[in-house]
């Protein structure tokens, strides 16, 4: 089970940042999927870094049309699959957060009302990253982000993190999961179980990212576990309906531990972190975790 | 075969004769009856496509982006508001030489809000990339749209056909249908070279930088340009199997005309009847059509009017603070002529006022007085204006 394809799909040489947490999720998405597969991308960080002309990291077929679309390109390139006898062909989107649960939003919901055959995944580093750190519905409560700036007044973002997958279970997807790049397996194992089945299905992959969340290049993947074993990002699948934790931290580690190593979080008091540690022993709740 | 339809049913049937495969639209009067009756199609079996029913506009043009670069033939259909809200769609439909028809039925923009007809929309996107071809009748609308996907297939570019709302959406007018078997020889079956494909992996739509971006505009340019003699060819090749003929433009009792009216359009079958009127007084008056306003016909418009004394553009559309579209477009073209017309811009019927045929004797006469005096007294006028309301009355 845990035999992963060594065929790199996705280039190396591209131009993203050293310990892009992106690049990882595409890379394990890619390993799951294979060959036959075509990639529909919207606007952003993995656009800019995968295909400056005349250069692309893209070993299969691969498409950008605008930043608010691409899940209506992906149920287009489907419906043409669909006419041309090619059903073994699998469609999948790969967009941001900002792509996703903010202006993709609209065109989220018509292809997963629709249940057009698309596996979704949507790589969150919590903010419009490519632009410079502008804050997104996905970026997490209390995140200095260069458009929720630490001031006087002000405290960094002042709205918690949009539920996506609650959205998109909302409208009835065959299958939706939340995953995390520092959990490969799982993430893999996730992404072929969407791609097997008929029907939208959604991945929603945390991705931290240095640059914008100010750590150090080779703190990813340990930032990324810290969201999971503090529990303020935990990993579950929903299929047809039915919930499963994939992964049950042993003992969740204080919120503080993820928070305190992150520059984005810097400004927080002990009474801020305190609130943090609130909501998410509340989110830890709603889903099943001690 | 020959049948009373609407023009809305027209440009359906033609897109249903293209057998297109994905159709992907969003309702919006006066279009609506457009994809209602491409919806019935499929319902019927009579049309083996997928009917994509999207959120909006935006998806509409977006998902047949994405089927037309799988290599399947795709069709759209909008008017006004939704086509300002798939414009930002269009410039990139045009830039990945994407072959997608579209149908413009041409209504006017919000505010204020009104759905009856103008050119406006399809004015405001000129810019987009798309070939603009606009149509008279119905049976130009049938025969255009069918035509419009084979230039599209050829040159890699997307085609626009316009027409006017309600005066043709909604109003039944006899029309030729082709055959099946006979649109079948005329339009070959869809061919996209570089199609998505994991046998051959393609990347479409990479970033463009500074030091490419410029070649890929200007490449796009030259499509653009040399699409007139695609526009042309099978305008011939069509009126070869067919027996019509619809030009780049057309020319009407101009050869030796004074004064010529140039419009594009339904209102063209009006001003026809006042250069008929005109002409059985001895006056030298006739009529330029533009068929395509994109390809813009610097050429073949220069040429036509170099004879004439004065030409009166009668348009819909206007772009504020400057003049009509059609007006500055041709002004452009006449700029270095060796011999050149005075040119009158009149506006008219916007949103959906209806061009009286007094109207349209008012351009005339202006024209013909410019012709005589060798002077223009008023170089952009809007006629059947309510003086009062505006404050240019008391």
């Amino acid at each position: 089970m845990n035999q992963i394809s060594e065929e790199e799909l996705l280039a190396p040489g591209h131009r993203a940042c050293p310990g892009c947490g992106n690049v990882l999720a595409i890379r394990y998405a890619l390993k799951a999927l294979g060959k036959n597969i075509i990639v529909c991308a919207p606007t952003g960080c993995m656009e800019v870094v995968t295909t400056p002309y005349p250069e692309t990291a893209w070993r299969v077929p691969w498409i950008h049309v605008a930043f608010e679309n691409v899940a209506a390109v992906a149920s287009g390139v489907q419906a043409g699959l669909k006419k041309l006898g090619k059903r073994d062909i699998k469609v999948v989107a790969i967009g941001g957060d900002g792509g996703t649960v903010d202006i993709g939003l609209q065109a989220l919901s018509g292809m997963v009302e629709r249940n057009d055959n698309v596996v979704y995944i949507c790589t969150d580093n919590e903010a419009y990253m490519n632009t410079g750190i502008q804050r997104s519905g996905s970026t997490p409560f209390a995140a200095w982000t260069t458009t929720t700036p630490v001031g006087k007044v002000k405290r960094g973002e002042d709205r918690p993190k949009k539920n996506m997958l609650a959205i998109i279970n909302a409208h009835g997807a065959p299958y939706i999961a939340a995953a995390s790049i520092g959990y490969p397996f799982d993430l893999i194992k996730k992404v072929k179980k969407a791609a097997s089945i008929e029907g939208s299905t959604y991945i929603h992959a945390h991705c931290p990212c240095g640059p914008g969340w100010r750590f150090d290049s080779s703190k990813t993947i340990e930032i990324a576990k810290l969201a999971v074993l503090t529990g303020i990002w935990n990993l579950y699948e929903i299929e047809r309906g039915e919930f499963k934790l994939t992964f049950k931290p042993p003992k969740r580690r204080p919120v503080a531990d993820y928070l305190k190593v992150q520059g984005r979080f810097r400004h927080l008091t002990d009474e801020e972190i305190a609130e943090i540690q609130r909501m998410v022993d509340e989110e830890c709740k709603r889903l099943g975790i001690e | 075969m020959k049948k009373f339809i609407t023009g809305n049913e027209a440009a359906a049937i033609g897109a249903k004769l293209a057998r297109v495969k994905v159709i992907s639209a969003y309702p919006i009067t006066p279009q609506t009856t457009i994809v209602e009756k491409l919806s019935e199609f499929v319902a019927n079996g009579e049309l083996d496509a997928e009917y994509m029913k999207v959120e909006s506009e935006h998806s509409a043009l977006s998902a047949c982006i994405g089927a037309a670069a799988t290599g399947v033939r795709t069709f759209t259909a909008t008017s006004s508001q939704g086509l300002m809200l798939m414009s930002e769609i269009m410039f990139v439909a045009s830039g990945l030489r994407l072959p997608i028809v579209m149908t413009n039925v041409n209504r006017s923009l919000s505010a204020p809000l009104n759905i009856w007809c103008d050119q406006q929309d399809s004015i405001a996107v000129r810019d987009s990339g798309w070939i603009q071809l606009y149509c008279e009748n119905n049976q130009e609308i049938i025969d255009s749209t069918i035509q419009a996907f084979r230039i599209a297939e050829e040159t890699l570019l997307p085609v626009m056909v316009c027409f006017d709302g309600y005066i043709l959406s909604h109003t039944t007018e006899p029309v030729d249908i082709p055959e099946q078997d006979e649109v079948d020889k005329f339009l070959p079956p869809y061919k996209y070279p570089y199609s998505l494909d994991p046998e051959h992996p393609v990347t479409i739509g990479a970033v463009g930088v500074p030091d490419f971006y410029e070649e890929f505009r200007y490449m796009l340019q030259k499509a653009m340009l040399e699409s007139r003699g695609k526009i042309l060819e099978v305008g011939q090749a069509f009126n070869k199997q067919f027996g019509r003929e619809h030009g780049l433009i057309e020319c009407y009792r101009s050869d030796d005309a004074e004064v010529l009216l140039l419009t594009m359009g339904s209102l063209s079958g009006s001003v026809k009847e006042v250069v008929d009127e005109y002409r059985g007084h001895g006056e030298r008056v006739g009529l330029v059509k533009v068929r395509t306003f994109r390809p813009f016909l610097a050429k073949e418009l220069a040429e036509a009017l170099s004879n004439a004394k004065a030409v009166a553009v009668l348009e819909k559309d206007f772009s504020p603070g400057s003049t009509g579209a059609l007006f500055s477009d041709l002004s452009g073209a006449l700029a270095n002529a060796k011999k050149s017309p005075l040119l009158l811009n009149f506006i008219c019927g916007l949103g959906g006022r209806d061009v009286s045929v007094n109207q349209i004797r008012e351009a005339a006469k202006a024209a013909m007085e410019a012709a005589k005096t060798g002077e223009v007294k008023e170089a952009v006028r809007w006629l059947g204006l309510r003086e009062t309301m505006v404050g240019l009355k008391p």
